[in-house]
């Protein structure tokens, strides 16, 4: 062989890799993408009042704080790391917002950026335990999962927010639109963007990229790992605050268990969205697609009435599937460049 | 030295600098310069301290005496950061990148050219990439993930990264160790480059004709000491390898002679795609077979597969004539196969739990009717073998972590001479231990085999293989590359045939 031809060889060689890898990150969102629009259009066809305009809404608004919070969660898992207090979190800040409306008739915005705040002190604390303290996120933030419940408990002592006593003005956030859209769904919109124009096109946004991808090289190419990782958590935190000022917006009647159990769901929106849960890999507009698939499997099995137990079989069938495509997709890959190798020694 | 660098002041230099770890001298006495507009290699056997010179020219390590000097003047390192900022790039074997990032992002990360609002101007960003690929004259494009990139342009990312900072040294550990024969070609005009451009280039290599063909200088280590230090001209393979290995080997090997009986391991034409090829080889009662050869030649694979941990492509193992399956280390053990890995804290003990527990571990089963281990009879095997084998310990309940290196092994010795195996194998047996349990590890290996025992060893130790060994095998780069009998085994055949210096080596 020439070294010509060696090199043309070795150029196709490189664009078969090339194809090979583009496929599957662009797969990773593609794949998410099909699986909503079937699930859409087997509903429909079974019930065809699921596409009706007021259902799409319904749909958009139940989606809307899972995405706002996944969008943080994605920050944090991108560093290889997790956060399971956002549930309590989001209950903390939501009846913090019903009670600064309610009983301490604090104008609307203040009360939210208040409760962006707040949930951005408990991504501090999150942060800094899991950085300086050098104790493994899973646990740090299972540790302040109960305790953040506890403050809640201890807060609202028994009481509960109801919606008679919020301003409209603060409801309309929840359950008005804006040109036909829904209010809430356009914030989310706007933040999932932000979230993902940040990661996309910011020096510290692809530094997060780096330290989930290759911790070490991280350090060596002089990333403040520590710092980057507690802003993740903080921004994490900031945006469960959000959604549980939005959370109160929404449903009005708010009490300490506000939010149980909405970590895992917000988990599960960002890994079935093609977040890999060991960092470095996907993005804001994955997680946000999952967390609308996920609204949607609870809605269209409420609309072809199957039994709600259902819905979590599901969603846990739907995450074993991602997971288990994702490491699917990288043995082949790991397959395909040991062979490759062989071949070229 | 030549006439032009010996005006010239050095680049990067290292002034009497000596290491040690805990008793060892890893580095002693060591001078070395690097000039722009030269490559200088480094060359020494497996331990020789290359790796703690470059670390200490890196910034990983501070020496404990002597000096780095950048231009002349002294530094201190406080780390990495430090030696990055002086301009000095190390390429490391193994790149350290990212790989779910695109080529550019890799070279660039937390320098990416920003535009107006601190955006990262990402046109600029592959501009710049593909410029610096343009200046190496090799074709990456700078937007595909690194995910995929073969070792080779990896290697070349990392260059590219270098340039970016200006990096005025270039340090490479052992870059064209997993390269194949057109990657070298294209890394070596890459390096010519850089040295038309200036830079000082440092290059690590066990293949000795790579550094005929490149290098200006050598420094050859022995030992932690430079033995030699000066023009690569006029100097043939002879004198590298001479000043290589020329140390006596005045340790004792308490060789215990042994009757070689029937082949009891035969190894057929095994194979894993991209780690080792072809290869065969007999071990008989009686016998220690050492496998010797560079790190990463592709020994401890060989064990792996043939024990069942790895998968083999091709090829199979045979016991006392019986195949083994692929893949199964539970038919491997059945089938009376030993092995005590290279990683003895890792692999080949469980660090918390008691000495009795571990040295029992594959006499778990008949020690446990009913599924309960009884813990008399655990204690009981165990303090058998403890005696049996000199153990030093201070109760079995102990954990084995509390153990000294030696001990610990011998302990993992125990748990598979409990089995009454047919065949061992030992993954760098000595590693880590002090040099006084280290006879007694000989000593005890050497009696096992001469019980009948079969042994495979693995050891990158030359003194260890040439005083242990019936027989040597030597691999290059997964094959095989030489077998010597005792008689014909020195360390200058053996290093020759572990650095491709063979007939069928060259070829490759």
């Amino acid at each position: 062989m020439s070294t010509a031809d060696v090199a043309i060889d070795r150029t196709a060689q490189g664009e078969r890799a090339r194809r090979l890898t583009e496929m599957v990150f662009r797969m990773r969102e593609l794949g998410i993408v099909m699986a909503l629009l079937l699930l859409i259009a087997v509903t429909a066809i079974l019930e065809p009042r699921f596409i009706e305009f007021d259902s799409l809404k319904d749909l958009a608004r139940n989606a809307s704080i899972i995405a706002i919070i996944a969008a943080g969660q994605t920050m944090v898992i991108l560093t290889r790391n997790i956060d399971l207090s956002v549930g309590s979190v989001l209950g903390l800040t939501a009846f913090f917002c019903g009670d600064l409306l309610s009983n301490h008739n604090t104008p609307i915005v203040v009360a939210i950026v208040l409760c962006v705040l707040m949930g951005a002190a408990c991504g501090v604390v999150n942060g800094v335990l899991t950085t300086f303290g050098r104790v493994p996120a899973l646990v740090v933030t299972l540790g302040t999962m109960y305790v953040f419940r506890g403050i809640a408990f201890v807060y609202t002592d028994g009481r509960q927010i109801n919606a008679e006593t919020l301003p409209d003005s603060f409801l309309n956030i929840g359950t008005g639109t804006v040109a036909g859209i829904p209010t809430i769904f356009l914030i989310a919109f706007v933040v999932v963007l932000i979230v993902g124009l940040y990661l996309a096109n910011y020096r510290s946004g692809r530094e997060l990229y780096a330290i989930g991808s290759n911790d070490a090289a991280a350090k060596l190419a002089g990333i403040r790992v520590d710092r980057r990782v507690v802003a993740a958590f903080v921004a994490c935190g900031a945006l469960a605050g959000l959604g549980g000022a939005l959370y109160a917006a929404r449903f009005g009647t708010v009490d300490a268990t506000a939010g149980t159990g909405y970590e895992l769901t917000v988990i599960s929106a960002a890994v079935v969205g093609g977040v890999a849960i060991t960092g470095g890999v996907g993005s804001v507009y994955g997680a946000a697609i999952g967390a609308v698939l996920l609204g949607c499997i609870t809605s269209s099995l409420i609309v072809l009435r199957i039994d709600s137990f259902w819905q979590q079989a599901a969603v846990g069938a739907l995450l074993i599937a991602a997971i288990a495509f994702d490491r699917l997709v990288g043995l082949r890959l790991d397959a395909a460049l040991r062979q490759r190798s062989a071949r070229r020694a | 030295m030549s006439k032009e660098t010996e005006t010239a002041v050095p680049r990067l230099a290292l002034r009497n600098a000596s290491k040690s770890f805990g008793a060892v001298h890893a580095l002693r006495d060591a001078s070395l310069e690097l000039y722009g507009g030269h490559v200088r290699a480094l060359l020494g056997e497996n331990g020789a301290g290359k790796s703690t010179l470059v670390k200490t020219l890196a910034g990983v390590y501070r020496p404990d005496a002597g000096t780095v000097l950048v231009d002349g003047e002294p530094v201190s390192f406080h780390g990495p950061i430090d030696a990055r900022d002086a301009g000095i790039a190390i390429i490391y074997q193994e790149p350290t990148l990212f790989p779910d990032l695109s080529v550019a992002e890799n070279v660039f990360m937390g320098r990416q050219p920003l535009s107006a609002g601190k955006r990262i101007d990402k046109k600029d960003l592959h501009d710049k990439t593909a410029e610096l690929f343009r200046q190496l004259g090799v074709a990456i494009e700078p937007e595909r993930p690194v995910r995929g990139l073969s070792i080779a342009d990896q290697q070349l990312v990392e260059i590219a990264k270098a340039l970016s900072f200006e990096a005025r040294v270039l340090i490479m550990d052992e870059p064209t160790a997993a390269l194949s024969g057109t990657e070298v070609e294209r890394l070596f005009r890459v390096t010519r480059t850089l040295r038309e451009q200036g830079a000082a280039v440092m290059f690590i290599s066990h293949r000795l004709e790579e550094i005929f063909a490149i290098c200006d200088h050598v420094t050859v280590m022995r030992d932690g000491a430079v033995t030699y230090n000066g023009d690569l001209e006029g100097k043939t393979n002879d004198d590298l390898v001479r000043w290589m290995v020329g140390r006596d080997i005045d340790q004792l090997f308490p060789k215990v002679e042994s009757e070689i009986g029937k082949p009891v391991l035969r190894v057929e034409r095994l194979t894993r795609e991209g780690v080792f090829f072809d290869v065969s080889f007999e071990v008989k009662a009686g016998e220690i077979v050492a496998l010797a050869g560079l790190v990463g030649a592709g020994r401890s694979e060989v064990a792996r597969t043939i024990f069942g941990i790895d998968r083999a492509d091709g090829g199979h193992a045979e016991i006392n004539g019986r195949r083994l399956p692929n893949h199964k280390p539970t038919a491997a053990m059945r089938a009376g196969i030993g092995f005590v890995p290279e990683d003895r804290r890792q692999q080949g003990l469980v660090m918390d739990l008691s000495i009795a527990r571990n040295a029992t571990m594959t006499r778990m089963r008949s020690l446990a009717p009913a599924g309960i281990i009884r813990a008399a009879r655990e204690k009981a095997l165990a303090s058998e073998w403890a005696t049996r084998l000199q153990l030093k310990y201070h109760r079995l309940d102990d954990h084995v972590g509390t153990l000294s290196g030696g001990n610990q092994q011998k302990v993992v010795l125990a748990k598979w001479l409990a089995t009454q195996p047919r065949l061992l194998i030992i993954d760098e047996p000595t590693r880590g231990i002090d040099v006084g349990t280290k006879a007694e590890v000989h000593r005890l290996i050497s009696e096992l085999a001469s019980r009948g025992l079969a042994v495979l060893m693995i050891s990158s130790e030359l003194p260890e293989v040439l005083g242990m060994a019936d027989r040597v095998l030597v691999m290059h780069e997964g094959r095989l590359t030489g077998e010597f009998s005792r008689e014909e085994a020195d360390e200058e055949r053996v290093m020759r045939a572990a650095t491709g210096q063979t007939k069928e080596g060259l070829a490759a």
